[in-house]
């Protein structure tokens, strides 16, 4: 089975620079009808500050690269994207330590530390309506079964984001500021979820290129 | 969108600017990362007390910052939560050897920023408490959403808490002082329109010219429903219910009420609201012994109000009245 380089990596923070500046105002649409309307701003924000970061790094190391996306997501975003984008990649770095290149398993075994991070910081659970919605099936449909190739479950991930991010908007938010709409936050796509649809479709173009 | 700046991306250092400026007596503004301390920062042997919050909602925080009140505040970008190292940047300029108190509004950003930043600056040796401020009443169903939103108690809050710290006071006894005025404080928020982010150029939510969005919160987030526009009166009845009912006032408790414009709202309209709110304290049996009418906790040009009542006894009412020198509160000195 194909591994995943730490160019790949590098790639995937990259596209996610445009990827977020090009989504800037859907994101933030959606956050205007149950939130504050800056989640846009701030993803492309913090991901236009990323690649610099990375760049300045010396080595190959999948985990620096991780790490420094954690530092300038928690130092350039604020609100609650900040931490929790931050912490996914926090935490996603540690069993990449060390290493220039991740098998599939391992791949996974990063992205499930990042989302750990995330529900440790959030406390949300799926059908809270935020985006462990669209991240705990998806990296789920990223682990490979019987052999799967790595375009396989990188296909099946993306198509799994994207029909849970849709699977948000009937749902009454229960975390984050939508929350404080009660039922009248039903009916709308969250913010957090399409940002990680957004994140992990970036994550499969990179593998795929 | 019509407002008056340069560039949306420019407001909130151009704003900083413009503070440093103006009260330069009284503030020291740090960039990159931004925070505004005291002048006089740090203070040897008191209680340091350092807020902050998305801007937008001016004058909180950086207004309230100087004697008597807070020693820095964190700016972040508009309605979004500062970042844990601007929080952490503030704290080493104003901790002066008796502890930290991180008074925090109850928004999951804020929450998680001013958490990582505490561990930072434990991290380092420095003693940090943060109080979570909740008191809008219009959050109902607490078990399953974020909580209540911190709004008004916020201000009381950091008037009290900045007066006890420089009374001498121990970082947990401020920290407990903050908790009590924050369980013994309610707020409930209406909207007559919306308002405009500036980086997002229009507003965040429509409203009829006869409708009002009751229960809003202080970023422009919708509120918990929308009703017909009411006659003013009407209007107070809907706010001083929910907030009476929910505090279980007694007959003959001394009360602070508040009345808080959100930006948008002349003060000749906050008297109309004043007038009716006292009117529903004192039926419901409360002495209205001290006030504050302005706008302190605004959200940008959003048109409404905002109405906090706090229980008062003998410990906050004389915290209350001590001196204050900061740009937007000042009275004793």
């Amino acid at each position: 089975m194909a591994s995943i380089s730490s160019d790949v990596i590098r790639r995937w923070l990259h596209l996610c620079e445009g990827v977020f500046i090009e989504h800037k105002e859907e994101l933030t649409e959606l956050d205007a009808a149950i939130g504050d309307a800056d989640h846009g701003a701030n993803m492309a924000r913090g991901f236009s500050a990323v690649p610099a970061k990375i760049d300045a790094l010396p080595g190959a190391d999948i985990d620096g690269l991780f790490r420094a996306t954690a530092m300038t997501l928690i130092s350039q975003v604020g609100g609650a994207s900040g931490p929790l984008y931050g912490t996914f990649f926090l935490q996603a770095a540690r069993p990449a330590a060390g290493k220039t290149e991740l098998t599939l398993p391992e791949l996974c075994a990063c992205l499930d530390a990042g989302l750990g991070g995330v529900t440790h910081l959030g406390k949300a659970v799926v059908g809270d309506k935020t985006m462990v919605d669209v991240l705990t099936p998806a990296l789920n449909a990223l682990h490979p079964r019987n052999g799967d190739s790595l375009d396989l479950v990188l296909t099946r991930a993306v198509e799994v984001a994207r029909v849970a991010a849709m699977a948000t908007i009937p749902l009454i938010a229960r975390k984050g500021r939508a929350s404080y709409l009660g039922e009248r936050s039903a009916g709308h796509k969250d913010p957090g979820a399409a940002s990680s649809e957004l994140l992990l479709t970036a994550l499969a173009d990179a593998a795929k290129t | 969108m019509k407002k008056l700046i340069n560039s949306p991306e420019n407001v909130v250092t151009e704003a900083l600017q413009g503070m440093e400026a103006a009260h330069g007596d009284l503030l020291k503004v740090h960039f990159h990362p931004n925070f505004i301390t005291r002048a006089d920062a740090p203070v040897p042997g008191k209680v340091a007390i350092v807020s902050g919050g998305g801007s937008g909602h001016e004058p909180m925080h950086g207004g309230f910052v100087g004697h008597g009140m807070l020693d820095a505040a964190c700016p972040g970008a508009v309605f979004t939560s500062p970042t844990p190292d601007q929080v952490h940047a503030a704290t080493m300029a104003v901790a002066g050897g008796k502890g930290v108190l991180y008074i925090v509004k109850n928004y999951t950003g804020d929450v998680m920023n001013f958490q990582m930043a505490a561990e930072l600056v434990l991290a380092e040796g420095i003693p940090v408490e943060s109080v979570i401020i909740d008191d809008d009443v219009a959050v109902q169903d607490s078990t399953w959403t974020a909580g209540r939103r911190g709004v008004g108690a916020t201000v009381l809050a950091e008037k009290i808490c900045g007066a006890a710290a420089e009374a001498g006071q121990s970082l947990a006894e401020v920290a407990s002082l903050c908790r009590k005025v924050n369980a013994e404080a309610r707020s409930m928020d209406i909207a007559l329109n919306s308002c405009t982010v500036p980086h997002v150029g229009k507003p965040t939510f429509e409203l009829a010219g006869d409708e009002m969005e009751i229960g809003v919160g202080i970023h422009g987030e919708p509120g918990r429903r929308r009703g017909k526009l009411l006659p003013a009166d009407g209007i107070v009845e809907m706010l001083m219910d929910p907030i009476l009912a929910d505090l279980p006032f007694k007959v003959g408790d001394e009360v602070l009420l508040f009345v808080d414009g959100l930006g948008g709202t002349p003060l000749i309209e906050l008297y109309i609201v004043y007038r009716k709110a006292a009117e529903l304290a004192r039926k419901a049996g409360l002495k209205v012994t001290r006030n504050l009418v302005g706008s302190y906790i605004t959200s940008l040009e959003m048109a409404g109000t905002a109405i906090t009542l706090l229980r008062l006894d003998k410990e906050l009412t004389g915290l209350w009245d001590a001196p204050v020198l900061t740009p937007a509160l000042r009275k004793g000195v």
